[in-house]
């Protein structure tokens, strides 16, 4: 479970840094998109896993899971998926006044292009 | 109601805020004085909560009544008082600037001006480190609306490069929150303080980890030497009075900096104690450095005046990594005057620009300005509060900071200080007189400055005076703020009780020594 948890997140997270990396607005917002489901997994895991836990209920004295990284979660997911609708329209607004999806606002030449899809 | 004041300057800005998105169809004349209104009281609430904080006493208010450390906290020291005032005042002024004209270029200004202030009024608030990660998201997205606000080409693109920046940052904000929760098990900086004090050495790694990634998020804030490069393109495409208000939003960055490292990274805190100070005082100078060659090599009057507020970075950022109590004394006068006379710069580039037709704020010849005068007198304070020249307020926040340094750091701070006032002073006073002196033969036109961008530009560049005048008090004010944040044991006494402060403290320390 644990070792599938980790490589879960780290591969995305993984994935995410490259993608973010990359010179156009699209692959740029997938990996942040990516980079917050990484993130979101990490915190999440942050109260330890415990799998077959009852609901966090005060006074019922079960072993339960943390509860509070479960509230981070749904803020920090709240506010990703805010976030990602912004900049999404950023990037669609980008396109359009600069004539370019790069995130330099380069119009990048024919040969140019051509070297980026070998 | 006295001990509601506290919450007050995040509801006010919040409830007036979110009425101001609500009726845009209002006369523009309401909306400016509905939000000029707002933003008096806050300054005159802020001025209450620096009365109420100035007794020496730490008080706190426990939202929904959760005590500490299992709710949320606001937590009202000198510190947090002086910067919700500093944030106050930047902000009224820079939103009178704005009703000259500005806001209406766009939708919805004073309704996002407000939530922005209401961001940087929580972040400085604040008690809890989830909370302070909430409220930099409330400023961060309010502040990317407000940089695109007005709209062109150069805003869109900065926008796209500072949002994209941020989001990574807040990754790493919630990534650097996971680790030390996970740790600690707790948010609340006080409670986090006490536990840190009795961590489990095999985990000290863990929690060091997790300190220094925050140190990334906050120095990406604060514009910190390889996460500066959003700043000068941000600030100078961006309008002016939003610019102006940014010009505390590097502070925040500092601010937390000060406040994490100040109460949790402690003596107390065995192996983690001083975390990241050298860290903190290499990236100032290195940061000092390349500001130094920004101002020189700055085209743009806007420019300029960014890598200005990126020197004043860097000499904060290194009175940092000095921590000591005169060392952070220093930084808080140094931060005021700094805030206040690069905002008012801001300002007072953007009226320049207007009366220079096509020229706009590049430093080229152009034709004579309507109010030389007037504008160039207001531009040589500034600048020259800003090199740190005497008789103006930077002269006193640097050498405090000057002062402050031990002789193996004067070494290195006291040429590179120094260097950096020389080559501000010499790249403002070569943009001002191409800009003022060296005039075609033109006829002057553009727009006068008027009534609410004079008192605008003219209140906070005056700061370059007034700071001078009030030195003394002031002072007296950083000094004991600094004694203040060196002793964190009434913090976490008045939060979490008595028997919460460490007293084990020093035995600890004896065992790592």
């Amino acid at each position: 479970m644990e070792a599938l948890y980790a490589t879960t997140t780290g591969l995305l997270a993984a994935c995410g840094v490259y993608l973010t990396l990359r010179g156009r607005t699209f692959p740029v917002v997938v990996g942040l998109t990516l980079l917050s489901y990484a993130v979101n997994l990490f915190l999440f895991s942050m109260g330890g896993l415990a799998m077959h836990g009852n609901p966090a209920v005060v006074g019922a004295g079960s072993p339960a899971a943390d509860p509070l990284p479960q509230a981070l979660v749904l803020t920090a997911i709240v506010i990703g998926f805010a976030m990602t609708a912004f900049v999404v329209i950023l990037a669609m607004r980008a396109r359009g006044d600069l004539g370019s999806d790069h995130v330099n606002g380069n119009r990048l030449d024919d040969s140019k292009e051509k070297e980026d899809t070998k | 109601m006295l001990q509601h004041l506290i919450v007050l300057p995040i509801v006010l800005p919040l409830l007036v805020g979110a009425g101001l998105l609500l009726s845009r169809a209002t006369s523009p004349t309401l909306r400016r004085t509905v939000s000029l209104v707002a933003q008096a009281l806050m300054v005159a609430i802020a001025i209450a909560l620096v009365v109420q904080a100035g007794d020496g006493t730490i008080r706190y208010y426990a939202l929904g009544d959760w005590q500490p450390p299992f709710g949320i906290v606001l937590v009202l020291d000198r510190l947090s008082a002086t910067m919700v005032l500093l944030s106050s005042l930047l902000g009224l002024l820079a939103c009178l600037y704005a009703t000259a004209g500005i806001d209406e270029t766009g939708s919805n200004f004073h309704g996002l001006f407000l939530l922005q202030l209401m961001g940087i009024n929580g972040a400085f608030l604040t008690g809890d480190l989830f909370n302070l990660f909430v409220f930099f998201e409330v400023l961060l997205i309010a502040s990317y609306a407000l940089l695109l606000h007005g709209g062109s080409k150069a805003r869109t693109l900065s926008a796209l490069h500072y949002v994209v920046l941020n989001l990574m940052g807040s990754a790493f904000f919630l990534i650097a929150l996971g680790i030390l929760y996970g740790v600690t098990g707790t948010l609340n900086m006080a409670d986090m303080a006490v536990i840190v004090t009795t961590l489990d050495p095999g985990r000290a790694g863990l929690m060091e980890a997790g300190g220094l990634l925050l140190l990334v998020v906050f120095g990406l804030k604060a514009a910190m030497l390889p996460l500066y490069f959003w700043l000068p393109r941000a600030y100078a495409a961006a309008s002016a009075p939003v610019a102006a208000l940014f010009a505390i939003m590097t502070k925040v960055g500092i601010y937390s900096i000060l406040r994490v490292y100040s109460l949790i990274f402690t003596d107390n805190a065995g192996a983690l104690a001083d975390l990241g100070r050298d860290w903190l005082w290499w990236a100032g100078l290195a940061t000092l450095v390349v500001a130094m060659l920004g101002v020189l090599s700055a085209r743009d009057l806007r420019t300029l005046v960014a890598y200005l507020v990126m020197v004043s970075v860097g000499t904060l950022l290194t009175a940092l990594g000095m921590n000591t109590i005169e060392a952070d004394s220093a930084l808080l006068f140094y931060l005021i005057h700094s805030t206040l006379v690069t905002g008012g710069l801001f300002l007072l580039v953007d009226v320049v620009a207007g009366q220079r037709g096509k020229a706009g704020a590049r430093i080229v010849r152009s034709r004579p300005l309507l109010q030389a005068g007037l504008l160039g007198g207001l531009f040589l304070i500034g600048t020259a509060a800003a090199a740190g020249l005497p008789p103006f307020s930077g002269a006193i926040g640097k050498a405090l900071i000057l002062a402050s340094a031990t002789p193996e750091q004067q070494i290195w701070l006291w040429p590179l200080l120094l260097l950096a006032g020389l080559c501000s002073l010499v790249a403002c006073s070569r943009a001002g007189s191409s800009v003022f002196w060296r005039t075609s033969k033109a006829e002057p036109s553009g727009e006068r400055i008027g009534v609410a961008r004079g008192i605008a530009t003219g209140g906070l560049i005056s700061a370059a005076l007034m700071l001078v005048i009030f030195a003394g008090p002031l002072a007296n004010w950083t000094k004991a703020t600094a004694e203040q944040l060196s002793n964190p044991a009434p913090y976490l006494e008045s939060l979490l009780g008595k028997d919460a402060a460490p007293e084990t403290a020093p035995p600890l320390k004896g065992d790592v020594s």
